[in-house]
């Protein structure tokens, strides 16, 4: 029997990170022993606080070519930007 | 640098779709993981990311040599973090390589059937405590100098890794440096450690950059898709530029009779090393190859009941706990 650990992906967050950040990679046989060693490669030098592990099959990505429709919708609806609305000045700061 | 002599592949794309990648290339947007990209790109990567994160693995051993016998305890742990921060940095390399469609063990045994390569570096010995030093030093140092614009590099997670990696090669190379400085301060027996070391390991670490660019036959393809960023010899020639100072510092000479400053050109002219030795050691006959490779082979064969029981064990828990749901 040979079969090839799987691939976890490592989320961290930092000291004072309010999220936990994608960091890399690694391979090992399970969950505990994927934090162990997400423990010793990616907070050596004081990286963070809390490791997050995932199993690499786990996670669907959005495809590259679907990058135009995907986030064209943010970009030409102006009425989610609520920017250029004018606030009178005696009303002060809002 | 630690990926030598990397063969670039011609590309047998549809031209459209290369014109549309060189473009992207061009406008320095990086290339993803799920991005189009060229079989020859591909193929390139996985070699020169595959050979980068081989030489961290078998770089392990030549400075492993010494954990036994470092001199002070402040010395041996500072070793030993150097040694695991490598092996974390070949970690992080084979994690950006298998974003490319390779999975690492696939890698690992290509490297231990020796149908890829690893720095040629790592086929000198350590002979003496001061070549830790001298290793930290000019290795680490020439390691830097060529993965400082791989920061740049054109395929996202390798420059990522190299941002990672270029940070922690720094702590290394100031640690060599730190060694050299009290062996060159030092007894007289001392000071011929540190200068034999560097006698030893000049030309090998001038070798890291690659053959002289009259002959790097890939360098042009690599260039355009900046997979490379600089010439072999415009890295050769600001390493020594840099280090020559250092030496200096240190009260050791180099050991190259025609290095001399050069006020045109504004830098030093050097020797150039001795390119034969240079392309029988790639082809597997320096003087550790075979030590190298058999350690690998040994570490990978004796540890094969280990990784399978590990994975046994996995397996078992998780047939138990979906047992329990």
């Amino acid at each position: 029997m040979s079969k090839e650990w799987p691939l976890w992906e490592i989320f961290i967050r930092g000291q004072h990170g309010l999220s936990h950040r994608h960091v890399g990679s690694l391979h090992a046989p399970d969950a505990e022993m994927a934090i162990k060693n997400a423990r010793d490669v990616y907070t050596r030098r004081n990286e963070g606080v809390s490791i997050w592990v995932v199993e690499a099959n786990n996670i669907s990505a959005s495809s590259p070519s679907e990058k135009g429709p995907l986030y064209e919708p943010s970009e030409s609806k102006v009425y989610r930007h609520p920017t250029f609305f004018d606030i009178p000045d005696e009303v002060g700061h809002m | 640098m630690y990926a030598q002599m990397i063969k670039s592949e011609a590309s047998k794309d549809d031209p459209e779709k290369l014109a549309e990648f060189q473009a992207k290339i061009d406008a320095d947007i990086k290339v993803e993981p799920r991005d189009w990209m060229p079989e020859g790109y591909r193929k390139t990567l996985i070699r020169q990311i595959g050979q980068h994160a081989h030489s961290e693995i078998v770089g392990q051993l030549p400075e492993g040599n010494w954990i036994t016998r470092a001199p002070t305890l402040e010395r041996k742990m500072i070793l030993l973090a150097k040694v695991q921060d490598e092996a974390g940095h070949g970690l992080y390399l084979y994690a950006a390589a298998e974003t490319l469609g390779v999975s690492r063990d696939e890698l690992t045994e290509m490297l231990l059937d020796g149908r890829m390569k690893y720095s040629s570096i790592f086929n000198y010995p350590t002979l003496n405590w001061a070549d830790i030093g001298a290793v930290g030093w000019l290795v680490d140092g020439a390691a830097i100098m060529n993965q400082v614009p791989l920061q740049r590099t054109s395929y996202g997670p390798y420059s990522r890794a190299m941002i990672r990696i270029c940070k922690e090669e720094s702590f290394h190379q100031r640690q060599g440096y730190d060694i050299m400085m009290k062996m060159a301060q030092g007894t007289e027996a001392q000071k011929k450690m540190a200068q034999d070391a560097l006698n030893r390991l000049w030309y090998p670490s001038l070798m890291m950059f690659g053959p002289s660019d009259a002959e790097s036959v890939h360098s042009t393809q690599n260039m355009a898709w900046k997979i490379k960023m600089n010439t072999n010899d415009e890295l050769r020639q600001k390493f020594v530029d840099q280090t020559v100072p250092q030496a200096e510092y240190l009260g050791l000479t180099i050991p190259d009779e025609n290095l001399k400053w050069n006020e045109d050109k504004g830098g030093y002219d050097y020797s150039d090393p001795d390119w034969t030795e240079f392309f029988n050691v790639l082809k597997g006959n320096g003087p550790c190859n075979t030590d190298r490779l058999e350690a690998r082979n040994k570490a990978w064969d004796d540890g094969a009941w280990v990784r399978d029981g590990l994975m046994a064990h996995a397996e078992k828990k998780r047939a138990a706990k979906t047992a329990a749901e």
